[in-house]
């Protein structure tokens, strides 16, 4: 168990001294076996694959070869990342039998950076939930307590990291769909921000919106993760050419002099008062530390989730249409002419929240709706960053829950989609800005962990993680780790 | 009967000439085996991304700066959503119209010449998007196949007002639009093999009235068909609108063999394609130096060409109109010039005989296995007096049908010109001898019977004999004959 709580930069002076990365690796293949079967994290398990990554970089540290930054990291992806030769299913029974014949850029940066492929974590299909539960295949648990959620979508990719069944993952962010996760698992999640990461063989949820990022076990961790995949991609145009800082190496405990806003609206009605305290109480941290703090004003929020599903339903109406059973992916069985072609492998390929966003979207973008929803949604998201721009003339960051209650039970809010929808209202209008933001554990609430999220400007990252540092290392370094490790050694 | 004004509207699509797809790296190249030209993004496989092709790009800027048209610094793809199987994505990525999301051009014109007038037609909006999959309907098979290769191949939408007035001008404007994306080296703009297709949408109204109800025409393959599906349709709407019933706003199919249009759509309602700016794109920047660099780089235009045909070689504004009328052909005179100037001669093969041959054979210049080095030669010849003009005529349709050089269909047929005066006129005395009737004409002072001669001795030397030598000796030999 000693290994396995170890985060990466702690690992890694030990590979090739006292320990090889098949060693670390087949301890993590263990730790899925011990685990998956009451977490259920992962839809596929590549340990061929892994073991295989893991004796070439074992060969190449005995020959004394220069070693990328992240060698031996064992990761797992989320299943919507596009992997050669691995199916990447999306969590939909519409691309159950999918197999890529290419890799996602942010996938093929983190290989090359030296990171082993455990395999493929559980998601809401396409992305779209913010439980888990909606994958097409099972729900993942969450690792605090298996009767609640792991959060989501990325809850395959949280829970693995939480469990130790993975030392860190990538999962993909629209409107928090890594920070909700991380926060209800207990583990540091970043959603880069909107072009710092390339888009490229993630599978489309909601293209302006979505955004590859890394969950880890601890700060550090996770910087160095979004080090190795970020930079603009020639094969994303939305990609942007910023130069990418050494995230990792610059880390210090230093926030003196930071100002941090609190956002008034993001601490008003509907925020249960142990999340408030939490989030206070952590801030109030920072502030120990040498940070000034103030309030800010975000009037716009409370238009942001009507704005997000909008937007976001319409890009999914168009980039869920491919899937129709002509070239790929689950074709009907029962499929007749070209509309019942259509019609029945959409029928049966897609659960009921993909039916009810593809629904939504088409709907908003229809001919005489376009005006009153699409457009109108645009203009709102533009007044959304208005907001936020507004409030990085006064404050470098901004802090605020990660989701306004802890976490919830399974089932409990998958019968009512708007309360499922509530849970992303602190994070959602991160995604509309296309800010970049963390999800760093600060505290439980009846054995649940909750999360304090740090929003910063465009392409200021950097200060995101000093922060998150700073107050990670007052608080007592990495987070802790669940109860649920019985029966690992 | 009550006098109608007819309204045209072009919709022309133009592939264009690059050497890769709209949104990837597939080569475009044409007639590869099925899917052999494809990748992630023209498959529309998930979680693949599109990037502009610069090239293309500059394509549209040529034709929009040849147009006329108003470049917009920043627009916009978009997607245009409807499901089709020969549609990987099931969205084509194109550019609409919204007022802050503009396409790549608009507000241009084009002017053409119509019996002698010239008319401006309105260019309302030049466009970029990516050409859809093919689908292969096997013979007796009951399933349907889809070729991905052309899937992505780049494509420009030209639009124009509803301002050409009849099925003659809507020709003359894509011959026009035709002639300048080939000099602009845009596009082969061929309709026979859909590297240019175009949709008509006509109506009819009483003059001064505002537009008519019109129907769009499709499935029109050559700039012929356009001509005749129009006047068809005309004739359609005209009987209809005489008898008092109403035009129906629908599109209608050309069929090429039975010389009619049919409605196509049972659906009455427009289809609804859900534009929307598309997401994976950012905004095309077109900044002034990109326009600068486009405009330094377009190839000579038509009208350019023949002015400078013109002014250089002195020809006639109708003949040089002639010789440029493609620009493969004006190449094709210039190169054979250069390789033998002879420009008047070359010009009139080229005009004269060579264009016969492709007006018998309906084919085009660029279809013929020569080069213009064939045609210099052949003038050469007979310039050199290695072969007369008769024989220049009677080898051409080999040279023409084979590619075979002229100097070797000559050898090898035995051709060359007879140019030895002792044995050509021991056959004009032969010939003298045989006709006496016309001997006594030219005497009488008919020049013309001389003709009847030269063609005499043409007709026993297989048309090999010098025809200026033949003339002199036949005086030569007239002068002698004993009165």
């Amino acid at each position: 168990m000693e290994l396995l709580n170890l985060p990466y930069h702690a690992v890694r002076p030990h590979l090739g001294r006292d320990l090889s990365v098949e060693e670390l690796v087949e301890t993590y293949l263990e730790r899925i076996r011990r685990t998956d079967e009451v977490v259920r994290a992962y839809l596929t398990v590549t340990a061929d694959l892994a073991r295989a990554q893991a004796r070439r970089w074992d060969a190449r540290i005995r020959r004394g070869e220069e070693l990328p930054p992240l060698v031996g990291f064992p990761v797992a992806l989320k299943d919507n990342l596009c992997t050669r030769g691995v199916r990447t299913t999306c969590g939909s029974r519409i691309l159950e039998n999918f197999v890529p014949p290419y890799d996602a850029t942010a996938v093929r940066r983190l290989v090359e950076a030296g990171a082993v492929v455990l395999g493929k974590t559980n998601l809401d299909e396409f992305a779209m939930g913010s439980s888990t539960e909606h994958s097409a295949f099972f729900p993942t648990r969450n690792p605090w307590n298996p009767e609640y959620v792991p959060g989501g979508s990325s809850g395959g990719s949280a829970a693995a990291v939480a469990v130790r069944s993975a030392l860190g993952a990538l999962g993909s962010d629209t409107g928090g769909s890594i920070r909700l996760p991380a926060a209800l698992c207990g583990v540091v999640g970043l959603k880069p921000t909107y072009g710092r990461v390339s888009r490229y063989g993630l599978v489309a949820y909601a293209s302006s919106l979505d955004q590859i990022g890394p969950i880890a076990r601890d700060v550090r961790d996770c910087a160095l993760l979004l080090q190795a995949i970020s930079g603009k991609d020639p094969m994303d145009s939305t990609s942007v050419e910023v130069p990418v800082p050494d995230y990792a190496s610059s880390l210090r405990p230093e926030v003196r002099g930071l100002r941090i806003g609190l956002p008034r609206e993001a601490f008003g009605e509907g925020l249960h008062p142990a999340v408030q305290e939490a989030v206070l109480r952590a801030v109030r941290v920072l502030e120990r530390e040498g940070a000034e703090v103030e309030e800010v004003r975000l009037p716009t929020l409370e238009y942001a989730l009507p704005a997000y599903y909008l937007i976001a339903c319409a890009e999914v109406s168009s980039n869920l249409a491919r899937y129709d059973g002509v070239a790929y992916g689950y074709r009907s069985p029962r499929a007749g002419d070209l509309y019942t072609l259509y019609a029945r492998t959409r029928a049966e390929g897609f659960g009921p929240e993909a039916k009810r966003r593809i629904m939504l979207g088409t709907f908003a973008l229809s001919a005489g709706y376009y005006e009153g929803f699409y457009r109108k949604a645009q203009q709102v998201r533009t007044l959304v960053r208005r907001d936020f721009e507004r409030c990085f003339e006064r404050v470098d960051l901004l802090a605020t829950p990660v989701c306004p209650t802890p976490g919830f039970r399974m089932g409990e809010r998958l019968e009512d989609p708007l309360q499922m929808y509530l849970v992303d209202i602190y994070t959602l209008p991160v995604n509309l800005a296309g800010l970049p933001a963390i999800s760093i554990p600060c505290g439980f609430w009846e054995g649940l962990p909750l999360g304090l999220q740090l929003i910063g400007r465009p392409f200021d990252e950097g200060t995101v993680l000093r922060a998150a540092y700073t107050y990670e290392q007052a608080t007592g370094g990495s987070p802790k780790a669940p109860p649920l490790v019985e029966g690992a050694r | 009967m009550t006098e109608y004004e007819v309204a045209i509207g072009l919709e022309i699509h133009v592939q264009l000439q690059t050497e890769s797809k709209m949104f990837c790296g597939c080569s475009t190249r044409f007639g590869a085996p099925p899917n052999t030209q494809t990748c992630p993004t023209c498959l529309g496989l998930p979680g693949a991304l599109p990037v502009i092709n610069r090239k293309a790009v500059d394509l549209g800027l040529r034709t929009a700066l040849a147009l006329h048209c108003t470049v917009h610094p920043k627009s916009q793809f978009h997607r245009k959503n409807y499901y089709y199987p020969d549609l990987p994505k099931n969205y084509q990525i194109s550019q609409y119209q919204y007022l802050d999301h503009p396409p790549l051009a608009t507000d241009g014109y084009l002017e053409i010449e119509v019996e002698g007038t010239l008319r401006r037609v309105g260019i309302r909006r030049v466009h970029l998007e990516e050409d859809t999959g093919r689908l292969l309907h096997p013979e007796g098979a009951d399933y349907t196949l889809v070729d991905y290769n052309r899937s992505g191949v780049p494509l420009m939408e030209i639009v124009t007002d509803p301002d050409l007035r009849s099925p003659q001008e809507a020709r003359a404007f894509l011959l026009k639009l035709r002639q300048i994306l080939q000099y602009a080296e845009v596009s082969s703009g061929r309709m026979e093999e859909g590297t240019l297709r175009c949709d008509a949408n006509v109506s009819l109204r009483r003059p001064g009235e505002p537009l008519g109800t019109r129907t769009e025409v499709k499935n029109m393959n050559s700039i012929r068909a356009v001509e005749r599906a129009l006047q068809y349709e005309i004739e359609r709407q005209r009987a209809l609108l005489q008898r008092g019933e109403a035009v129906i706003q629908e599109t209608r199919h050309w069929d090429e063999r039975s010389g009619v249009t049919f409605a196509s759509r049972t659906k009455e309602e427009a289809e609804d394609y859900r534009y929307f700016p598309e997401p994976d794109l950012v905004p095309l920047e077109i900044t002034p130096a990109w326009i600068d660099r486009v405009r330094a780089e377009l190839p000579e235009l038509p009208d350019a060409r023949r002015d400078r045909l013109m002014r250089v070689y002195g020809f006639g504004r109708y003949e040089a109109e002639i010789l440029t009328a493609t620009r493969f052909q004006a190449d094709f005179f210039e190169e054979a010039v250069r390789l033998h100037p002879s420009p008047r001669a070359i010009a009139n093969w080229l005009v004269g005989d060579v264009a016969g041959y492709l007006n018998e054979h309906n084919l085009e210049l660029e279809d013929l296995p020569i080069t213009p080095l064939h045609l210099a030669e052949l003038v050469r010849l007979i310039e050199e007096g290695v072969i007369s003009g008769r024989i220049a005529k009677d080898i051409l349709p080999e040279v023409l049908g084979t590619g075979r050089r002229p100097s070797e269909v000559v050898r090898e047929r035995g051709l060359l010109q007879i140019s030895d005066e002792e044995a050509l006129r021991e056959v004009v005395r032969a010939v003298l001898a045989e006709h006496p009737e016309p001997v006594q004409d030219f005497r009488k002072g008919k020049e013309r019977a001389i003709g009847f001669l030269v063609g005499q001795v043409m007709k026993r030397t297989g048309g090999r004999a010098n025809p200026a030598l033949v003339n002199r000796l036949l005086r030569e030999e007239l002068e002698r004959l004993p009165a």
